[in-house]
């Protein structure tokens, strides 16, 4: 069982940088002037009037990113624990660690040579 | 009838007093928590300042110099000039998602200042994760990005947002490896047990002898994270109005600015923390352990000093991403991508195995 107490602090912090930005907001919200005309909440288009919808199609390239991005970003986070206690594990895990290390890099190889890492 | 007045008050002073306790109590919690939100606070103030009188010194010009003296009073004017500003929200919009956007920038980066220490008790939170809560924590921040360039509801923001994100992926990686490396340095992820271990051997214990290339790469990544110049592809003005700040003004514009320097600071901090010795002053042979010796029965003049260290390191530090940004040109997307994916990401697993390595010999 996890014994949470050490991160009391840390929720606090949470809490008070979380009121922050609602302060701001309230502040703000009493301070400034509002005065609404249709020309200005449009969304600005270099002057023009705003043509279409802006949620358009985008890139592929940004979801194969983000994938190949997942595939280390797990890997990380499995070598920090193996990381903090290399001291006491020792050769056979390091000899593990290489192996798991080395599999991604032949993953990663692979996205490469797939294209997942162009851009155009 | 006789009311027994004394038991009667005893009891109520009594509640009294676990009242107090209780608001003491409180009070004696909050008062460490405000009182880095506060230092923070002018932190950041000193970043602006320091970046508007650098820049003003590279260019050749003066710079901030009628608010306070030498300008010191330009941020906070700025500041609350932006709280007197109109909110504009887009009439197509998300209203929820454009307000929470900011919101979350700056809460997950104010967060992250949690686990720096500024001495060996000085810090607010001396998890057993420390760098780790940092890493973990400052990847939310691209999400907040990408909720107000969408929720503003404009192409330009839109795209600026898609390349928040898409860049703070692809630099988060060489970063957490080179925190790794650090941390299997140190064999601890706890910040306060990092800089411990730089201790000895004054200036030459530093992180950054034994990890050079890792330092390099972290510098360009926290860069990059910050959006900082030569990566500031999000809000590049020629391109992209001001990426996905364009349909903010106001306060909501405000938090944006203030969340990309507590970006920067933060991640000063953590390169003096992890690489530059912390609160160690670093100088061999000298005086100051006798010093230190000497004063520890004070208990108040170590914690200042280890302090003082820590922000000079700090600010001395800050003079590199601000005069890199008067000094190199923007990237290109694919230049940024293939710079963070195809050299970066390769050079930090090499540098990650040639550490193991190392430690492994060392063993």
């Amino acid at each position: 069982m996890f014994l949470l107490y050490e991160y009391d602090i840390f929720w606090a912090f949470l809490i008070i940088s979380s009121v922050i930005p609602i302060f701001a907001f309230v502040i703000s919200g009493v301070l400034a002037p509002i005065s609404k005309r249709p020309e200005k909440l449009s969304s600005y288009e270099s002057g023009i009037e705003p043509m279409g919808d802006a949620w358009l199609q985008f890139r592929i390239c940004y979801y194969m990113f983000a994938l190949v991005f997942v595939v280390f970003d797990v890997e990380t986070v499995f070598l920090y624990p193996w990381a903090m206690s290399f001291d006491v594990l020792g050769v056979s895990v390091f000899i593990e660690a290489l192996i798991f290390v080395l599999i991604l890099i032949v993953g990663s190889i692979y996205a490469w040579r797939k294209g997942a890492l162009e851009w155009s | 009838m006789i009311i027994d007045t004394p038991e009667v008050q005893d009891i109520n002073s009594f509640s009294r007093f676990e009242f107090l306790k209780e608001t003491y109590g409180i009070i004696w919690t909050l008062i460490p928590i405000f009182t880095p939100v506060l230092g923070i606070t002018i932190g950041v103030l000193v970043i602006v300042w320091l970046e508007r009188e650098i820049s003003a010194g590279i260019q050749q010009r003066i710079g901030p110099e009628y608010a306070g003296p030498l300008g010191v009073l330009q941020a906070l004017a700025d500041g609350s000039k932006l709280l007197f500003k109109e909110n504009i929200f887009p009439a197509r919009g998300e209203t929820l998602l454009f307000s929470i956007g900011p919101s979350i920038a700056v809460i997950s980066i104010l967060v992250s200042y949690s686990v720096v220490p500024f001495s060996s008790h000085l810090v607010l939170v001396d998890l057993n994760i420390g760098v780790f809560l940092w890493i973990a924590i400052s990847s939310i921040a691209p999400i907040g990005l990408l909720m107000s360039g969408y929720g503003s509801n404009n192409k330009y923001s839109f795209l600026g947002g898609l390349r928040a994100a898409a860049q703070s992926i692809s630099y988060e990686i060489p970063l957490t490896l080179c925190v790794l490396s650090i941390s299997l340095l140190s064999n601890s992820s706890s910040t306060v047990d990092i800089v411990e271990a730089q201790s000895k051997y004054g200036f030459w214990g530093w992180n950054l002898w034994r990890q050079p290339i890792g330092f390099i790469i972290f510098l360009i990544s926290s860069l990059a994270e910050c959006e900082r110049l030569p990566f500031d592809l999000p809000e590049a003005e020629e391109e992209l109005v001001a990426g996905y700040q364009t349909e903010y003004s106001g306060i909501k514009f405000g938090l944006f600015y203030v969340a990309s320097y507590l970006n920067l600071l933060v991640s000063s901090l953590f390169v003096t923390v992890l690489y530059l010795g912390g609160w160690n002053i670093s100088i061999p042979y000298i005086f100051v352990f006798d010093f230190f010796e000497i004063n520890k029965t004070y208990g108040v003049f170590e914690p200042t000093i280890s302090m003082f260290i820590t922000l000079a390191k700090t600010y001395l530090f800050l003079f590199i991403p601000i005069t890199t940004r008067w000094t190199l040109p923007r990237l290109r997307m694919d230049q940024l991508l293939n710079l963070g994916w195809k050299f970066l990401l390769p050079i930090s697993l090499g540098n990650l195995l040639l550490t193991t390595s190392s430690q492994l010999f060392s063993l």
